[in-house]
């Protein structure tokens, strides 16, 4: 039994650490930013109020609470307040993004899943490559392609293919070439993931039986890569939704991405309590395809393979 | 019982006679002419001439690389051969791509699509014949009480035991009436007792279907049970075709003789030809051994005796019959089976053989024992001599 009880409590120990670490670093912040979300801006250090004072004790404690409320809440879900119209706005670019990320990405993994063992590795290596450098500065970077004096136009006129600059930077096409270039390895490396363990006597099998590749792409490959695309397209879609460097740096004045507006709420208007509001409800519209992605991957991991 | 014993007459009079392969008149379904694969450097298959005839059970058996999946994998579409011709019911299959071959295969992984459960498995290769929906049902409906899967229609692979995922695959490969059934090595992954169980099963089958099946084993047991004919292959090359017992009674090499079964084989030189009969003097025995054989060869040309272990019989006395062959020798091990024992017996000159005897009593007076000395003998007509 004393055996038992110390395997019992070694095993506690060792689920305790990544609980703890989502604690710490997870559920705390976000508790203080809903907490702020809750409070009122004042002019004061720190910008909001009601404050925890411990020192009065439950009666500081209950005038604590009395302070908080839901305005900020209602002031972010007011129609004419533009905040509603970025979380649309954001999941739409988002959900266009991953589709658009889908079509380039599924060739590339398919491309490289079928490429020789050998040069696979190589391969990997190549998607992976782009992270080596700062993702601000290849955003930068996007600036001096785009732009109307830039590397794409000048090389589309020098070619005789335009006469006047396409206004590509600073539209909300910039922002889907930006989103796509820079969130492809998220897509690729869980396609390939899928596509790679793919058993090829399956398609021989397909075939056997009367059916001729292409056709066999549609019953066999893709509906086998189904876990990877729904990986791929939430590790894409959730973030993109939130995005803030690219919009800003590559978007227009009318690119309208919640990432951005918490940003001018928080740097221009400098409410923390609103930008907080902002945050809290941008997880909770995130909630939804966390769960399912979630569910997806719980589901691998009992179809155990 | 009435209905089993009149099937089994059938099933016997169908089997005793079938032989098409020795009629001259008949044209094989599966022509393999010269037929060279390579891959690289490596010849895969070097040269390999075959007729397989309708309704015949047809066993490719070797070991692993010797080049019979290769050759099955030709037929099936998915390789094309570097040299030959390969026809199918009189039609050339050059160029055929493997969706538009009328044959149909089970793979030894079984590749039963993950995705979708036994019973749109099984309608996978209707559907792409554009088949009408009731007519698929049907026959789905058929396979799977063929293979006595009905209660698993709806159930995915993985939620299947290895036996039963066997018998889906069986199902979908058989499920187009194809003309020729191809079976890469289908019962390997099983274990022993269904495995037996298994054979019987697609023996049976393939008789009521009246298919051509080509199975691809490495087992030999396997081949000798299902098929009416075995070819032996060994680094790409065909050894020796021929019905099972003629494989093992009467081996055409040193290497058949060696891959099918247990077997003795006793280096010499022929003394003496004639009618049914040729001698040899071996270095293994002081006597001269006779063997009822009649030989292309002449006294001279060096030669070996196979004898298969259960055909040698072992005393503690010399034998009195002076027509039988004989070595002495010395009892090296024993290995006691219960129904068998296995001795091994140190000659003189140092090579061993095996001899196995039934253990016919419960009871034996004197029983063969360790470092016993013993005399091992058989008729003329127990051993085979092999040339090559």
């Amino acid at each position: 039994m004393a055996m038992a009880g110390e395997k019992g409590r070694g095993r506690w120990f060792v689920i305790a650490v990544p609980y703890l670490w989502l604690l710490a670093l997870f559920l705390a912040p976000f508790l203080i930013v809903f907490k702020i979300s809750l409070s009122q801006d004042v002019v004061a250090q720190p910008p909001y109020a009601p404050t925890l004072d411990l020192a009065q004790g439950w009666a500081g404690f209950t005038e604590f609470l009395s302070g908080l409320s839901f305005a900020n809440y209602g002031y972010v879900l007011d129609f004419s307040n533009e905040f509603l119209e970025a979380y649309g706005s954001s999941l739409v670019i988002a959900s266009i993004s991953t589709v658009l990320l889908l079509l380039v990405g599924y060739p590339i993994a398919y491309g490289m899943a079928r490429a020789p063992r050998s040069i696979q590795p190589t391969l990997l290596m190549l998607v992976i490559l782009p992270f080596w450098t700062s993702f601000l500065i290849r955003v930068y970077a996007w600036i001096g392609i785009l732009s109307p004096e830039g590397l794409l136009n000048q090389g589309l006129m020098a070619l005789g293919v335009i006469d006047t600059p396409l206004e590509i930077l600073n539209t909300n096409l910039a922002v889907y070439i930006g989103i796509v270039y820079s969130y492809l390895p998220f897509m690729v490396l869980p396609l390939y993931a899928a596509l790679e363990k793919l058993d090829l006597t399956l398609l021989e099998a397909a075939a056997d039986l009367g059916c001729p590749p292409s056709k066999a792409f549609w019953t066999i490959t893709f509906p086998l890569s189904l876990p990877g695309v729904a990986a791929g397209a939430l590790l894409c879609f959730i973030p993109a939704v939130g995005e803030f460097v690219i919009p800003d740096l590559l978007g227009g004045s009318d690119t309208l991405m919640i990432g951005k507006s918490l940003w001018t709420e928080f740097t221009v208007n400098r409410s923390w309590t609103v930008s907080s509001a902002v945050a809290v409800l941008l997880l909770l519209v995130l909630v939804v395809p966390i769960v399912i992605y979630q569910n997806i991957q719980q589901r691998e991991l009992e179809a155990g393979k | 019982m009435a209905a089993d014993k009149a099937r089994k007459e059938t099933i016997g009079a169908v089997r005793r006679s079938f032989a098409p392969w020795a009629d001259p008149g008949k044209t094989p379904l599966i022509r393999f002419e010269n037929v060279v694969k390579r891959f690289g450097d490596f010849t895969a298959v070097d040269h390999v001439s075959l007729d397989i005839y309708e309704r015949e059970f047809f066993a490719l058996l070797g070991p692993s690389g010797c080049g019979k999946t290769t050759l099955m994998r030709m037929l099936a579409g998915f390789e094309e051969p570097s040299e030959g011709r390969l026809t199918l019911a009189g039609e050339d299959l050059a160029g055929v791509p493997p969706y538009r071959r009328p044959v149909n295969m089970m793979f030894q992984s079984y590749a039963l699509f993950p995705h979708m459960n036994v019973q749109d498995n099984i309608a996978f290769g209707l559907k792409q014949d554009k088949m009408g929906k009731g007519e698929i049902d049907a026959r789905v409906e058929e396979m799977l009480k063929l293979v006595k899967l009905e209660k698993f229609a709806k159930r995915k692979p993985h939620q299947l035991s290895g036996g039963q995922r066997q018998r889906v695959a069986l199902a979908r490969s058989l499920a187009k009436r194809p003309k020729v059934l191809l079976l890469d090595e289908p019962l390997g992954a099983l274990d022993k007792k269904l495995r037996e169980e298994t054979q019987f099963e697609l023996m049976d089958l393939q008789m009521d279907l009246g298919m051509t099946f080509l199975i691809v084993t490495h087992d030999q047991e396997e081949a000798m049970t299902v098929a009416d004919r075995i070819a032996v292959m060994n680094n790409g090359v065909l050894v020796q075709v021929a019905p099972p017992a003629v494989i093992y009674e009467q081996p055409a090499t040193r290497y058949v003789a060696d891959f099918i079964g247990e077997v003795n084989l006793i280096e010499g030189t022929i003394t003496q030809t004639g009618q049914d009969e040729t001698h040899l003097s071996s270095p293994v025995t002081p006597f001269p051994l006779v063997v009822a054989q009649t030989m292309d060869c002449k006294a001279g040309d060096t030669a070996c005796i196979a004898i298969r272990p259960e055909k040698l019989r072992i005393a503690l006395e010399p034998p009195a019959d002076q027509t039988e062959n004989v070595f002495e020798g010395e009892i090296w091990d024993i290995g006691y089976l219960g129904d068998l024992s296995i001795y091994h017996v140190e000659l003189a000159c140092g090579q061993r053989i095996k001899v196995s005897q039934p253990n016919l009593s419960r009871v034996v007076a004197r029983p063969i024992s360790w470092d016993d000395k013993v005399w091992v003998t058989f008729a003329p007509h127990a051993g085979v001599v092999l040339t090559r």
